[in-house]
């Protein structure tokens, strides 16, 4: 609570209250509503409200106009579209990072040790969609390792894609370690020697002419600060 | 129009009530449409329609529907049939959860579908263990989600001309000795034939139109599950409007064809 307090106390000028929309990368969906919940308890007249997703359909949206007040996305080159599109205000702060790693249900029933296993024509695999942060990652991932994935579905987020794994659907997919350590005990996470090569940085930005810039501001102070910090850290990501 | 209609001068004398809404609710239906029309690339339209990626999806939209058509057909004319034809107990029942995929979201029916016929699903666990079939991100999963959604159109268009036909055909083949199937084949089916056909084409056009079963169930790959819809579902998240826009037209183009084909061979009113 300390951090959410010290926030509080240095904004007592500004009475910050109403409704605040951000829009996420749907690997943020735990780490961010935890902060929400966080934000919410400290400021009562706050509403944190969230809208989680694929990184590049979220950029669509807020071009096409989506009244947001802060765009959080999975890697830069998203977030580059939308400084391009003119609908963010200011620079992008990267708030934190992530890598990949190699997930199964639990118990392996497909037997899966590394990724060469994803190039096993009988595996049922998911990868993300490559428009996608985690897609696009994967692919680097799979180029660096010299690895020729037979992927049976592309899945349109991450959260997709660790859920067919946890369900016991596919037998391996290629999500972010944030995922794996969400998912708990329904899968098991095969160590990837190749993944640190790999990292997505995590930028946020405010939305030119959001409904409310002031809370907005708040927001982004809270996630690079100790207490977004301190969520991120424990969910998996590591710092900017 | 008739004679009739076309001297009476009321026509000009609308209601501003109810003119006013009628308008409102006709813009929020062709807007839309004018909006792709307007911003559709229509110089690259060959172009973005005869890549490789599009025809692909086309294909595989094309086949899947009609198979799922196929399918419907083969079990929901016999389906029908039983609801109109029989005093089955429980049939009120029936009729209702027949219609149920017609009103409930296409998301949920595939989270539905992947529960019973997932790799750990209720069924489909045994059908794997069994004989190592597994239908979630196949072909034949996409066509298992259409007929989710598609076979109670139908099915209700199907009962509907049975209950309609006159059954005295029925009952003198009978009473000259015809068997049942015999009766069902040579009698019942001719007489609601055009019933079969306008139900196998609104069944069709849903199969083509299917999205939220099919992503859930079938997920999406190109070349195996990625139909139409998706692909434009695809284009317009990476950011490839023109693309996206030219699914669309598509599926517009196809969608007025059959409502055209229906309303003057089956629809009309008049």
């Amino acid at each position: 609570m300390d951090a959410a307090s010290s926030a509080a106390e240095s904004r007592t000028t500004v009475e910050v209250r109403g409704t605040v929309t951000v829009l996420a990368a749907a690997s943020l969906t735990g780490s961010f509503e935890q902060l929400g919940d966080r934000l919410e308890e400290a400021y009562p007249g706050l509403d944190v409200v969230f809208s989680f997703g694929p990184s590049s359909g979220l950029v669509e949206q807020v071009i096409a106009g989506a009244p947001a007040d802060l765009l959080a996305t999975a890697d830069t080159r998203t977030m580059a579209a939308a400084v391009e599109g003119g609908v963010v205000e200011g620079e992008p702060v990267v708030f934190a990072r992530n890598t990949l790693t190699l997930v199964v249900p639990a118990g392996n029933p497909g037997d899966v040790h590394g990724l060469d296993d994803l190039g096993r024509e009988e595996l049922r695999v998911a990868l993300c969609e490559p428009q996608v942060p985690c897609g696009a990652a994967t692919e680097r991932l799979l180029e660096t390792g010299g690895i020729q994935a037979e992927p049976d579905t592309l899945a349109t987020d991450v959260k997709e894609a660790t859920a067919l794994v946890s369900l016991g659907e596919v037998d391996a997919a290629v999500v972010y370690v944030t995922d794996a350590v969400t998912e708990g005990d329904a899968v098991e996470t095969i160590e990837v020697p190749q993944a640190a090569e790999v990292v997505n940085d995590y930028p946020v930005a405010l939305v030119r002419g959001g409904p409310n810039p002031e809370a907005a501001r708040l927001v982004v102070e809270a996630i690079i600060g100790d207490l977004g910090q301190g969520i991120l850290a424990e969910a998996g990501f590591l710092g900017p | 129009m008739s004679p009739a209609t076309a001297a009476r001068p009321a026509d000009a004398r609308v209601p501003v009530g109810l003119l006013v809404p009628s308008l409102v609710g006709l813009a929020l239906m062709l807007l839309p449409l004018a909006g792709l029309a307007a911003r559709a690339p229509w110089t690259r339209l060959p172009d973005i329609l005869g890549s490789e990626d599009v025809l692909t999806s086309l294909r595989l939209s094309l086949a899947t529907s009609t198979v799922t058509t196929v399918l419907c057909v083969a079990c929901g004319v016999p389906l029908a049939w039983l609801l109109a034809r029989t005093t089955l107990p429980g049939r009120a029942i029936l009729r209702g959860l027949i219609t149920v995929p017609l009103v409930l979201p296409p998301v949920i029916g595939g989270v539905a579908l992947l529960v019973a016929f997932g790799r750990t699903g209720l069924v489909g666990e045994w059908l794997y263990e069994t004989f190592g079939l597994s239908l979630p991100f196949t072909t034949a999963g996409v066509v298992v989600a259409q007929s989710f959604v598609a076979m109670p159109f139908l099915v209700v268009a199907v009962e509907g001309a049975l209950r309609t036909t006159d059954r005295r055909f029925e009952d003198v083949a009978a009473t000259l000795g015809a068997s049942g199937w015999t009766t069902f084949r040579r009698v019942t089916l001719p007489s609601v034939a055009p019933g079969v056909l306008a139900g196998a084409v609104l069944c069709w056009a849903r199969a083509l139109g299917e999205f939220g079963a099919t992503i859930t169930f079938a997920g999406s790959f190109p070349g195996t599950t990625q139909t139409l819809p998706l692909a434009a579902y695809g284009a317009i998240n990476r950011g490839d409007a023109e693309t996206a826009i030219g699914l669309s037209l598509v599926m517009v183009a196809v969608s007025i064809a059959i409502l055209v084909t229906l309303r003057k061979r089956w629809v009309s009113g008049r």
